[in-house]
């Protein structure tokens, strides 16, 4: 495959709550940071992911191109997904080899809404959505289902919540505390918490990667796999397709350094961490990952892009940036980066 | 433009106001089987699915692909969802290829549906996002002026659109899966009918449909089934829709985009070259516009070829043999439906509306504010 890498990444300060921003506004400090940061003003692909019920209208990503400024026109698309697949979509659009650069952004202001209620909307529109089970309480099956034990949840969280503060892009969220359930067996901090943000990313192509960047983030294996809707289909316990979508990628070819994971759910860390069969030594989101900022739709974006960050900065050699999609993991995407 | 990608299998539902016999994941697998059985594959030989809607609101089922990948037999395989407006059917053929053309798989099936009669569209359309008010209802009320303006700007005479109405409600009494079939439509009949958004009558627009459609693409090593129908050239366009002095009746994306597939298609007189076209059409009157935009005609100079019987079947330049979108609107299928009905008129497999002896089609769709395009050319020869 042709070589791509992440050459720039840039996101908001994420906000817990609705600031008065529209979506537009959100986006376009992270667009221009990257357009900075690599000097590029056009790209040979544009790609997005949103979703319309955040924004609760029809064609929410419509306005963003109004922030990007589309003129003149611009070859451009658009996923309903979170933007890693935005990313993914680009990444398969560089490998024809006419174009060099692209921009890949994702945003959501979940602040406008009652995100637990609309996830629902999410499940098989006949037999599972008039149920009325909502994210929270299927993320509670599973949870159950993984035997997690408690001690080890609290960790991870107030971790999370530690590495959120010092990450000035994420929400300061104090150390987990309180004996009350959300739904058991999960407690209010172990659910990531509702955040309005945007991310971006550029990614270039052989020499244009080199000459815009020292250490680009070179993508060494990207692949995402699904899983049967159905919940009973499944064994919560294990991410399938996490783990088939890491061996497609390759990520065991090597030591993985750091791992972003798009955990929106504690008891998921633990799932995805055997799915992927990451070591100890593997430290597990260092930017304090969702369970500190939670920009859905956006989410899945800033891990690939807090992974690559880290090999831009020169703090890692090799790691992953994972995303996931639909009700318990349902669907799985991981992103190998090499210095 | 990458490896070389050919569709090898089509499948569509016979459109129709509503299928309550279906779920929305039996509308979709009835295409996707019909798409595999013309390929002679089965759902093990499918690398990956791509599957495209219009907005979400339209079923209430926010991310279907969570839903639908049962359905698809996409479970262990990956699977993306295309949304780009109006124009979405043709982008997620486009992405579906990209996956070829990027030799990451061999074959991949796209799939685009609307379930209409499980929703109101209309409705879905009209509500907007906080602080910019709805001055509008639905598709019609936002393209009426645009039309308006095209008139004023050509000086065409006020009858042009609703021959179109008349020509492609025509075809689709040829076409086994069309939805309207109107035997004995005449201009006398369209005319009768009440004003919607002016100059839009109800016979000048497109119904509402509940369908689907599905096709197997493959690399050029990875034939199966009949005929191919080669990918010759492929892009997207997008402009903003708020961009003071773009000109929303012949849309610079619009032109950008086909500029786009003819360079890489080799074409340079579309009007002479291309054998078919299948042009997203919603009103009538976006025959006339979309000619200009396309390049068959001069500026001002669309109508023209609509009144002089080019763009019928039998024309020397026919347009939408299939009835087209003012025949059957699913409204996420409906781009689809025009890249497939493209392939099936260069695999020679359009049935009684084969346009004889077609070897390059053009495939058309556009969504949003006029402002996505998605346009594919297909041939009958290896390119």
């Amino acid at each position: 495959m042709r070589e791509i890498a992440v050459v720039a990444f840039a996101q908001t300060r994420h906000s817990a709550t609705d600031q008065g921003q529209s979506e537009p506004e959100l986006i376009l400090p992270p667009l221009d940071e990257v357009r900075e940061k690599t000097g590029l003003r056009k790209f040979g692909f544009t790609c997005s992911g949103s979703c319309d019920y955040l924004a609760g209208a029809p064609f929410s990503f419509v306005s963003a191109l109004d922030a990007l400024g589309a003129w003149p026109p611009i070859s451009e698309s658009h996923v309903e997904m979170d933007a890693a697949w935005a990313l993914y979509e680009a990444w398969v659009r560089l490998q024809h080899g006419d174009v060099d650069s692209a921009l890949v952004y994702g945003f959501g202001k979940s602040s406008q809404g009652d995100l637990r209620e609309i996830m629902t909307l999410q499940l098989d529109p006949y037999y599972l959505a008039p149920l009325g089970l909502d994210q929270v309480s299927y993320a509670a099956l599973q949870a159950s289902a993984a035997k997690v034990d408690r001690a080890r949840l609290d960790e991870i969280v107030r971790r999370s919540r530690a590495d959120g503060r010092a990450n000035p892009y994420a929400l300061d969220l104090p150390d987990p505390g309180g004996d009350a359930f959300e739904v058991e067996p999960l407690r209010p901090y172990d659910i990531a918490p509702v955040t309005d943000g945007a991310a971006a990313v550029v990614l270039a192509a052989g020499d244009l990667a080199r000459e815009l960047c020292e250490r680009p983030a070179w993508i060494t294996g990207i692949a995402h796999r699904i899983e049967p809707h159905y919940l009973g289909m499944r064994d919560l316990a294990r991410s399938a397709s996490a783990a088939e979508a890491a061996r497609a990628a390759g990520a065991g070819k090597g030591h993985v350094d750091v791992a972003e994971l798009h955990t929106q759910f504690s008891h998921e860390e633990p799932i995805l961490r055997q799915a992927l069969e990451l070591p100890e030594s593997t430290v597990v989101n260092p930017s304090g990952g969702p369970l500190a900022a939670n920009p859905v739709m956006a989410t899945g974006l800033i891990r690939v892009g807090e992974a690559a960050q880290r090999i831009l900065d020169g703090a890692a050699s090799r790691t992953i940036g994972h995303a996931s999609s639909g009700p318990c993991l349902q669907h799985n995407l991981v992103t190998v980066m090499e210095a | 433009m990458g490896n070389p990608c050919a569709v090898i299998g089509i499948g569509q539902t016979h459109y129709t106001t509503k299928r309550r016999d279906v779920s929305i994941a039996g509308l979709v697998r009835e295409a996707a089987l019909r798409a595999l059985q013309d390929a002679g594959l089965t759902w093990k030989d499918i690398d990956a699915v791509v599957i495209g809607k219009a907005p979400d609101l339209f079923e209430g089922v926010m991310m279907p692909e969570a839903y639908l990948a049962d359905a698809l037999g996409a479970a262990g395989k990956p699977m993306m969802r295309v949304h780009t407006a109006g124009s979405v059917g043709g982008s997620t053929a486009l992405v579906g290829a990209s996956l070829i053309q990027g030799g990451v798989h061999d074959r991949v099936l796209v799939v685009a549906f609307e379930k209409q009669s499980e929703s109101n569209a209309t409705w879905a359309l009209s509500t907007h996002l906080p602080f910019s008010a709805s001055l509008v209802v639905g598709a019609g009320g936002y393209f009426a002026p645009h039309i308006r303006e095209y008139i004023r700007r050509s000086g065409a005479p006020e009858h042009i659109g609703h021959l179109v109405a008349v020509k492609d409600r025509r075809n689709a009494l040829k076409n086994p899966y069309a939805h309207l079939r109107i035997p004995g439509i005449d201009r006398k009949m369209v005319e009768s009918t009440p004003m919607l958004w002016e100059p839009i009558r109800y016979l000048d627009t497109c119904p509402s449909s509940d369908g689907a459609c599905a096709m197997v693409l493959a690399a050029g090593d990875k034939l199966t089934g009949s005929t191919p129908a080669w990918v010759l050239g492929t892009a997207m366009r997008s402009e903003p829709i708020f961009r003071a002095g773009r000109d929303t009746v012949n849309p610079q994306g619009g032109k950008d985009c086909a500029a786009d597939v003819y360079r890489q298609a080799g074409i340079t007189d579309p009007r002479r070259e291309i054998d078919v076209a299948e042009v997203y059409v919603p009103f009538s009157w976006y025959e006339p516009m979309w000619l200009e935009n396309l390049g068959f005609a001069a500026e001002g100079e669309g109508w023209k070829l609509t009144e002089s019987g080019a763009t019928a079947l039998d024309g020397d330049i026919p347009w939408n043999a299939s009835g087209g979108v003012l025949s059957s609107n699913p409204i996420g299928a409906s781009g689809l439906i025009r890249f497939a009905e493209a392939a099936l008129q260069v695999r020679g497999m359009a049935g009684e509306h084969q346009v004889d002896g077609a070897r390059r089609a053009l495939g058309h769709a556009y969504g949003g504010g006029a402002q996505f395009f998605a346009m594919w050319m297909v041939g009958s020869d290896r390119p």
